[in-house]
C-alpha cells in the first residue's frame, strides 16, 4: 500500500481539502480527510490494518486528478527526429501529464485502426503516460472522404480530427459530425478559412506590417468557427473547437453555448500568455497556426476560460527540430512544444486572479476527460492517476533539460512558479521531481 | 562623427545622425563617377559577395559597379547558381560563404526577414538589398539623397508614397526614413493595398491619391505588380491606371515644383503614364545614378570608412 499524505487534494466537484489518499494494486482505495470530516472508501481502521510500502509527504502541495492533454502531436509514426510516441511521454509526465491524446497528422496519417494500434503499441512499450490516439475525419487528410470511425473507434480512437487542416468543404464537415454521432466520437475542428488565411505566416495587424510579413486575420478562425456551430446546431453532434486564439471566435463559443449548442473549446497556454509582439525580429518559436494574436485577443482568451466559454486548456504540443524552425520566418514550420511549460503557465491565471486553482484543474484534466468521454477525478477504485504539483517553487524555464526531443519553446529563459513533483499514472510513480535533475 | 553600425538591414536600425552622414557621404562619392578613370583604390583588398537570392537587375548591378568604382573584389551569387537549389540552407550558404572571408555580404532574398537571421550566424557585415516585403534600405537612402540633391533639404517636405504600400519593401524603407528625417509621409492606394497598421510607422494614410499629391513636394510611385490581380487586390489594369496610376491630370493637383519617384523597373501606362515618367518633374534617372554613389558610402563605411579609423 501507498499513501500521499497532507497534501491539498482538489478533485472539482468531489473534494477540496487536506487529504491523504491511499492507494493500492494501483487503485485509490480510500481518501481521508485529515481535518476530520471523515473519509471516503475504506475506512481508516481496516486501512491501519496493512503495510504502508511507501509513504509521499505532499504536505504544502496540490495533489489532483492526473491532467490530460488533449492536444499534442507525437510525430510516431513518421517524425520520430522530432518526437516519439515515448519521448512524448516521457515530456508529457514530466510536465503533470498522466494522459495525452495524440493528433492523426503522422506519416502514414491515423485514418485506420493499425495506425490507432500501432501508436498504443508504443505508449503501452513506453509505459508512462496514458496515450488516447484522436483519428483523421478524413482519410490521409485530404479532405475528400471519410475515415472509417467505426474502425478506429473500435481500435482505441476517442475522438477524430483532421487537426492541422481545416475540413473545408462544409458538406463533408456536415456529415462527419452525423457519422461521428453513430459512434458517440466528439468531432474536433481545426477552425481555418484557408481562402482567408492566404500566404499569412503570423496575425494580421501593426507587427506584420512593420516586420513586411503577410497577416492571418482573426476572421479566418472566427467564420469557420461560426460555421462548425451552425452544423453543430444541425447535427446534434459533439463539437469540440481547437486552439481557440481570436476574441470573436470566443464570443461566437459563449453565444452558441447560450442557445444549448453542445460545443466545448479549447486555448494553449501561448494564446493567454503572449501576443503578436513575441514574434519580434522573426522569431520563428512564436509561429504557431492559428497565431500568436493581439492583446485584445489574449485578454478576450482569458475572459473566455473565466467564464467557462473555454472548457479545456490544452497544449497543441507541436515538437519541431531546427531543420524546420532554423529558416526564414515565413519558411519555418508552425507550432510550439508545451507539455513541459503548460503546467506553470496555467498556475500563472491563478496566480493573476483569472481564475481559480479548482477551475484550473477542471480546464487540465476534469473537463478534457469529460469532452473526451474518459474516466477522471480520485475516485475510489479508480485507477491512480494523479499529478502532486508544488504551486510555489520558482524556476526558470530551461529547453536545454526538456524530456522532449524538440526545443521549440519561446518559453525559454522565462521565470516561472509552480512545477509538478510527482506524476503517478496507476498507482505507478511515472514522474518525480526529486530523482531527476 | 562615427559609423559604428556593423549592417545595414533597415531603416528602423539607423539613426538620423546616421542617415545625414551615409548622404553626406553619398554625395562625396558621387563625383567618383564623373571621372574618366572611375575608380579609386579605397577599397583595395576587400571582399563583397553580393548573395541575390531573389532575381534582380538594377540592384545587384548597382552594387557590384559601387564595390568595383571603389576597387574591392565583387562576387554575384544567385540562387539559381548556389547550391541552395540543391536544398542547402540560408544558414548554411551563408557560413560558408563567410569562411571565405569576405568583408561585406549583400543579401536579396524574396523572405522577410532573412538579414536578421543572417546575422545571427554570420560574423561578417550585411547589408539587406531588398527583403521580401520587409525593408530596402539602399533604396530608400538613394530616394533620401535624390530628394536632399533637388529639394535642398529633406524636412517639412511633405512626401506622397501610391499604390502597393502592402506588399512593399521600398515603401516601408521610405516611411521610416523620410519621417526620421523629418518630412511627412501620407501614403495612398485601394485599402486592399494599405496593410493594417501602417500608420504606426509614422504615415498618414488615404485611399483617394488625389489627396496625397495635392501639396505634395515629392510623388513616389510604387510597381503595381500584376499578380497581385489573382489575389484580388485590384480588378483591372485598366481601372488601376484610372484610379490609382499617375497621370498629366492628376499631376495638376500637385504644386509646379513637384518631383516624381519610382524606384523601378517601370509599368508604363499602369502606375505611371509614360510622359509623366519622362517628364521635367522625373528623377527616375536620378535615382539611378545616385544608387550607385550612395552604395559605394555604404561600403565605404562598413568595409573602410571612419569606422576603422583610429583602429
Amino acid at each position: 500500500m501507498l499513501v500521499i499524505k497532507g497534501g491539498h487534494v482538489i478533485d472539482p466537484g468531489r473534494v477540496d481539502g487536506i487529504c491523504d489518499i491511499y492507494i493500492q494494486n494501483g487503485r485509490i482505495i480510500a481518501l481521508v480527510d485529515r481535518q476530520g470530516a471523515g473519509s471516503i472508501g475504506a475506512v481508516p481502521a481496516e486501512i491501519d490494518g496493512r503495510k504502508v510500502e511507501r509513504e509521499i509527504d505532499a504536505t504544502g502541495k496540490i495533489v489532483t486528478p492526473g491532467l490530460i492533454d488533449m492536444h499534442v502531436h507525437l510525430r510516431e509514426p513518421g517524425h520520430e527526429y522530432k518526437e516519439t510516441v515515448a519521448t512524448g511521454c516521457l515530456a508529457a509526465v514530466s510536465g503533470g501529464f498522466t494522459a495525452v491524446c495524440c493528433m492523426p497528422n503522422t506519416r502514414p496519417v491515423n485514418d485506420c485502426a493499425e495506425v490507432t494500434q500501432y501508436i498504443l503499441q508504443k505508449a503501452e512499450e513506453a509505459g508512462l503516460a496514458r496515450v488516447f490516439p484522436v483519428g483523421a475525419i478524413s482519410r490521409g487528410l485530404e479532405g475528400k472522404a471519410l475515415a472509417d470511425f467505426g474502425e478506429l473507434k473500435a481500435a482505441g480512437a476517442v475522438a477524430v480530427t483532421d487537426d492541422g487542416q481545416p475540413v473545408s468543404d462544409g458538406r463533408l464537415m456536415r456529415r462527419a459530425m452525423e457519422y461521428a454521432m453513430g459512434f458517440g466520437l466528439p468531432v474536433i475542428s481545426h477552425c481555418e478559412d484557408l481562402g482567408l488565411a492566404g500566404s499569412g505566416v503570423m496575425n494580421e495587424g501593426p507587427v506584420a506590417t512593420r516586420l513586411g510579413l503577410t497577416g492571418v486575420p482573426n476572421a479566418a478562425e472566427a467564420v469557420m468557427v461560426m460555421r462548425d456551430i451552425a452544423l453543430c446546431a444541425l447535427t446534434g453532434a459533439r463539437l469540440h473547437v481547437a486552439h481557440v486564439s481570436a476574441a470573436e471566435s470566443v464570443q461566437a463559443i459563449r453565444i452558441a453555448k447560450q442557445q444549448g449548442i453542445p460545443v466545448t473549446a479549447e486555448t494553449a497556454p501561448h494564446y493567454f500568455t503572449l501576443t503578436d509582439e513575441a514574434v519580434g525580429y522573426y522569431n520563428t518559436h512564436a509561429k504557431m497556426n492559428p497565431p500568436l494574436r493581439s492583446e485584445k485577443d489574449r485578454q478576450a482568451i482569458r475572459e473566455g476560460l473565466a467564464d467557462g466559454t473555454i472548457d479545456v486548456i490544452a497544449t497543441d504540443h507541436a515538437p519541431h527540430s531546427v531543420l524546420e524552425k532554423e529558416v526564414e520566418f515565413d519558411q519555418a514550420a508552425n507550432g510550439i512544444i508545451g507539455l513541459e511549460t503548460a503546467l506553470s503557465l496555467g498556475l500563472s491565471l491563478v496566480r493573476e486572479n483569472v481564475i481559480r486553482m479548482k477551475t484550473l484543474v477542471e480546464k487540465m484534466s476534469t473537463n478534457p476527460a469529460r469532452v473526451l468521454g474518459l474516466e477522471s477525478g480520485l475516485l475510489i477504485n479508480r485507477p491512480a492517476d494523479l499529478s502532486i504539483i508544488d504551486s510555489e517553487q520558482q524556476y526558470v524555464v530551461n529547453a536545454a533539460v526538456f524530456r522532449s526531443l524538440s526545443r521549440n519553446t519561446p518559453f525559454d529563459g522565462l521565470p516561472q512558479y509552480g512545477k509538478v513533483v510527482l506524476t503517478m499514472v496507476g498507482g505507478r510513480i511515472v514522474y518525480d521531481a526529486s530523482e531527476t535533475n | 562623427m562615427g559609423f559604428t553600425q556593423k549592417h545595414i538591414l533597415g531603416m528602423e536600425f539607423l539613426t538620423a545622425g546616421e542617415i545625414s552622414l551615409i548622404l553626406d557621404t553619398a554625395d562625396n562619392m558621387k563625383e567618383i563617377s564623373e571621372r574618366p578613370i572611375k575608380k579609386v583604390p579605397t577599397l583595395r583588398g576587400k571582399t563583397v559577395i553580393l548573395f541575390f537570392y531573389e532575381p534582380s537587375t538594377r540592384t545587384r548591378l548597382s552594387f557590384d559597379i559601387a564595390a568595383k568604382r571603389l576597387s574591392a573584389d565583387s562576387i554575384s551569387l544567385t540562387a539559381g547558381g548556389s547550391s541552395m537549389v540543391k536544398g542547402e540552407t540560408l544558414i548554411d550558404t551563408a557560413k560558408n560563404l563567410a569562411a571565405m572571408k569576405p568583408d561585406i555580404i549583400v543579401l536579396r532574398h524574396s523572405s522577410s526577414g532573412a538579414p536578421n537571421l543572417l546575422v545571427r550566424h554570420v560574423n561578417t557585415s550585411v547589408i539587406n538589398a531588398g527583403d521580401g516585403m520587409h525593408e530596402h534600405p539602399s533604396q530608400a537612402l538613394l530616394d533620401l539623397m535624390t530628394v536632399r540633391e533637388a529639394k535642398g533639404g529633406l524636412s517639412g517636405l511633405k512626401i506622397a508614397i501610391i499604390g502597393d504600400i502592402a506588399h512593399s519593401r521600398v515603401a516601408r524603407s521610405d516611411i521610416i526614413g523620410f519621417t526620421k528625417m523629418g518630412a511627412e509621409v501620407i501614403v495612398a492606394g485601394p485599402p486592399t493595398m494599405l496593410p493594417k497598421g501602417i500608420e504606426t510607422l509614422g504615415a498618414k494614410v488615404t485611399y483617394r491619391p488625389e489627396t496625397a499629391i495635392a501639396g505634395a513636394d515629392v510623388i513616389m510611385m510604387l510597381r503595381i505588380q500584376k499578380e497581385r490581380q489573382a489575389a484580388f487586390l485590384f480588378p483591372s489594369e485598366r481601372e488601376y491606371a484610372k484610379v490609382y496610376g499617375l497621370n498629366r491630370e492628376k499631376l495638376k493637383l500637385a504644386p509646379p515644383d513637384v518631383l516624381i519617384l519610382h524606384p523601378g523597373p517601370l509599368n508604363r501606362g499602369l502606375e505611371i503614364a509614360p510622359d509623366v515618367a519622362d517628364g521635367p518633374y522625373s528623377l527616375i534617372l536620378d535615382q539611378v545614378t545616385n544608387g550607385v554613389a550612395l552604395r559605394m558610402a555604404l561600403f565605404y563605411l562598413l568595409a573602410g570608412g571612419i569606422r576603422n579609423v583610429g583602429d
